[in-house]
């Protein structure tokens, strides 16, 4: 895949406080990246940089294989588009949409035709000569993303795009822009710190702790296969069950010596000795009643607490003394107090190293 | 069909709670304030429409009964002495709207495009400079009128209404400065940053995106300026030189005139003219002023 964005050994400072560290990132042509991470991790700086709106402190930006490091912002072929909207207040919708090709000295009926067309595609056309603040949050949202539109360009940048709306208003629009992207095939990089955004709209994610990429991979990786205990905590909700103890070859023994087999797990690397581990479940992943019997690990346990979440039903128990949620459909009837035997299949959970906290 | 019984329970609008005594203190004390303020406005108009044996007569409060005459304020505008010259106050006015419009004009202008330049540009030593404007702000005017007194004339500028020009430019710019600066860091940073995305540089950013969104902070400035300049009598005394001095120099000049008679009609009227421009501006945009300052306070 020809690289659309790519980012090299970028860090930046700001004076002393290190955000970004030594950040690499390819971005595929036309591939729909979205960086998550939790609030203040260096999402908006990333992208801000890669925008040209921040000079990094080290390292290379290329932007269809061009060099842009030092480019200005409207020279890099980006359109970006912000949490707070940033519409222009004194311009009606059309001034807004043209303004970045007005600027750039476009012919007239250029003009019109491009903004006609986003228009269309961002069904504002009733809209066009009001002011921003005669429109409803999304109408706003629209606006801002339509006046990256007009401007062809190859990349877009979206910055928290969806977070101020409600979440009706979001959902509605996650799912415009699932559409654009497929018409327009355009690079996508997206910050988010909601995960259901992520996980329904990447190609790609890539989770991000203090500036460095934990991992970046196909969302079905990263909800399965997560590389380590942190991108494992923060992707899933409710989150993955964690079960500490020590791995020996491929036995799993927890701190109050519940052995769990481990056998058909597949290691990253042939496990050898013995060493501090967790193993970490998906509530989905723990199953209830006779299907629990042909789980490679199953057990008695005592339900403490139901919620019902409409489309399935989660149940709070403990497992080797440790509090485990787990999900079962929401036509079983289950109560606090009922003994059930529940199982699942270590195959499809996770180990970690306990010191490193890497995925094993 | 509902009895509606219940006659004393909350419905519909809340009645008024008519005159009670906490009211009548509060009416009372805004009457008193009213009163103090307004009375020497009324003594001078009622003066400056009197003639002068009624004058003589000594009771200032009273309206003026013999005669109401408009002679004093004619001659306050063409013919009242203002030192060696008796041409009233009229070329002063003239010297004020000359020195007044410019400095206005030059100063805000200035000072938007600093408050500017320092939130959205940030450049090497920024925060030094705006530290040094803010500390220029501290430092009185007595100190540097010497000093400025020998740049202007360095600058073969003293003794002219560019000198006056100059030194309230710069005396504005702390104050202004800072005024301006506060604001544009209210406004949202994205915007500038969208303004960019979309290739604006740092004029057309600043002409078509910030300049209208901050029209009330304009109006602040403006009539800052408009009556500071108004009102200062020091600058033109010390930098304008004889023929360009402002109204207020003259206002002096023909109520301290110690030949003839105290025309104390004259005076009044002379006053309230030199007064009338301030005064109109906070009639005219007293509104302005007070979304203006309040723009700024909201949004910190
Ligand atoms: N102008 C600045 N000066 C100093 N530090 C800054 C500046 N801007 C951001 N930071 C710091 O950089 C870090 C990353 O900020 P950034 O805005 O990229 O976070 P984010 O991941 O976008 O968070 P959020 O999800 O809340 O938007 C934060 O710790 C923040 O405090
Ligand atoms: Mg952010």
């Amino acid at each position: 895949m020809q690289s659309s964005v790519s980012i090299k050994d970028v860090s930046l400072n700001f004076g002393s406080v290190p955000v970004l560290q030594h950040l690499d990132l390819e971005v595929g042509q036309g591939e729909f990246i979205v960086l998550l991470g939790p609030s203040g991790c260096g999402k908006s700086t990333l992208l801000n940089c890669i925008a040209g709106l921040l000079d990094v402190s080290g390292g290379q930006i290329f932007i269809g294989g061009k060099n842009v490091t030092w480019a200005e912002p409207k020279d890099r072929g980006i359109g970006m588009v912000f949490q707070s909207y940033a519409l222009y207040p004194q311009m009606t919708v059309e001034r807004n949409l043209s303004f970045g090709l007005r600027v750039a000295g476009m012919p007239k009926d250029e003009i019109n035709k491009r903004v006609k067309r986003a228009a269309e595609i961002l069904q504002l056309e009733p809209f066009l000569q009001r002011k921003p603040a005669n429109l409803s949050g999304g109408q706003r949202q629209r606006v801002a993303i339509g006046r990256a539109l007009v401007r062809d360009v190859d990349v877009f940048l979206f910055d928290e795009p969806l977070s101020n709306l409600d979440a009706k208003l979001r959902s509605d629009l996650r799912v415009e822009i699932k559409r654009l992207h497929q018409r327009l095939k355009n690079t996508m990089i997206y910050v988010t710190h909601d995960q259901i955004e992520a996980l329904t709209l990447a190609d790609r994610i890539a989770v991000m702790k203090n500036g460095i990429i934990q991992q970046l991979a196909d969302p079905h990786t990263i909800y399965n296969k997560p590389v380590n205990l942190y991108v494992a905590g923060f992707i899933g909700s409710p989150q993955m069950n964690m079960l500490e103890g020590t791995l020996n070859g491929t036995t799993f023994t927890t701190d109050d010596g519940t052995v769990i087999p481990v056998g058909n797990y597949a290691f990253t690397a042939p496990a050898t000795g013995s060493a501090k581990a967790v193993l970490g479940v998906r509530p989905e992943h723990i199953v209830m009643g006779e299907e629990a019997a042909s789980m490679p690990y199953s057990t008695d346990v005592e339900i403490e607490i139901v919620e019902p979440m409409g489309s399935d039903t989660l149940a709070w128990t403990k497992i080797a003394g440790k509090p485990v949620t787990f999900r079962c459909d929401s036509d079983v009837v289950i109560s606090t107090g009922q003994k059930v035997r529940v199982g699942f299949d270590p195959a499809r959970g996770s180990i970690f190293n306990a010191e490193t906290t890497n995925r094993l | 069909m509902t009895n509606i019984t219940a006659v004393d329970e909350p419905s519909g609008p809340r009645p008024s709670k008519g005159f009670n005594p906490k009211r009548i203190v509060i009416y009372g004390i805004i009457i008193v304030a009213a009163m103090y303020y307004l009375l020497p406005l009324y003594v001078m108009i009622t003066t400056s429409l009197k003639g002068l044996p009624e004058i003589r007569v000594g009771n200032i409060f009273a309206p003026p009964l013999e005669i109401i005459t408009i002679e004093p304020w004619v001659k306050a505008w063409t013919s009242a002495c203002t030192g060696l010259t008796c041409e009233g106050l009229a070329p002063g006015f003239w010297n004020s709207v000359k020195i007044t419009v410019p400095s206005t004009i030059i100063s805000v202008l200035v000072a938007a495009v600093s408050g500017y330049a320092l939130v959205n540009w940030r450049f090497k030593g920024s925060e030094f400079f705006f530290t040094c404007l803010l500390l220029g702000s501290f430092i009185p005017y007595q100190v540097m009128l010497y000093p400025m007194v020998m740049i202007t004339a360095q600058l073969k500028i003293f003794g002219t209404l560019w000198a006056v020009i100059l030194v309230h430019t710069v005396f504005g710019m702390p104050i202004l400065v800072l005024l301006f600066r506060n604001y544009f860091a209210s406004l949202p940073q994205e915007l500038f940053k969208a303004a960019r995305v979309d290739g604006a540089g740092f004029w057309r950013i600043f002409i078509q995106i910030m300049v209208p969104m901050s029209l009330p902070i304009f109006a602040v400035a403006i009539i800052l300026q408009v009556t500071g300049i108004w009102n200062d009598f020091l600058f033109g005394v010390v930098f304008a030189g004889t023929q360009n001095y402002p109204m207020t120099v003259q206002l002096n000049n023909i109520v301290n005139s110690t030949q003839g008679v105290r025309e104390y009609n004259v005076n009044m009227a002379a006053t309230i003219l030199t007064a009338a421009v301030p005064l109109l501006v906070y009639f005219v945009s007293g509104k302005w002023f007070v979304r203006g300052i309040a723009a700024g306070a909201v949004k910190g």
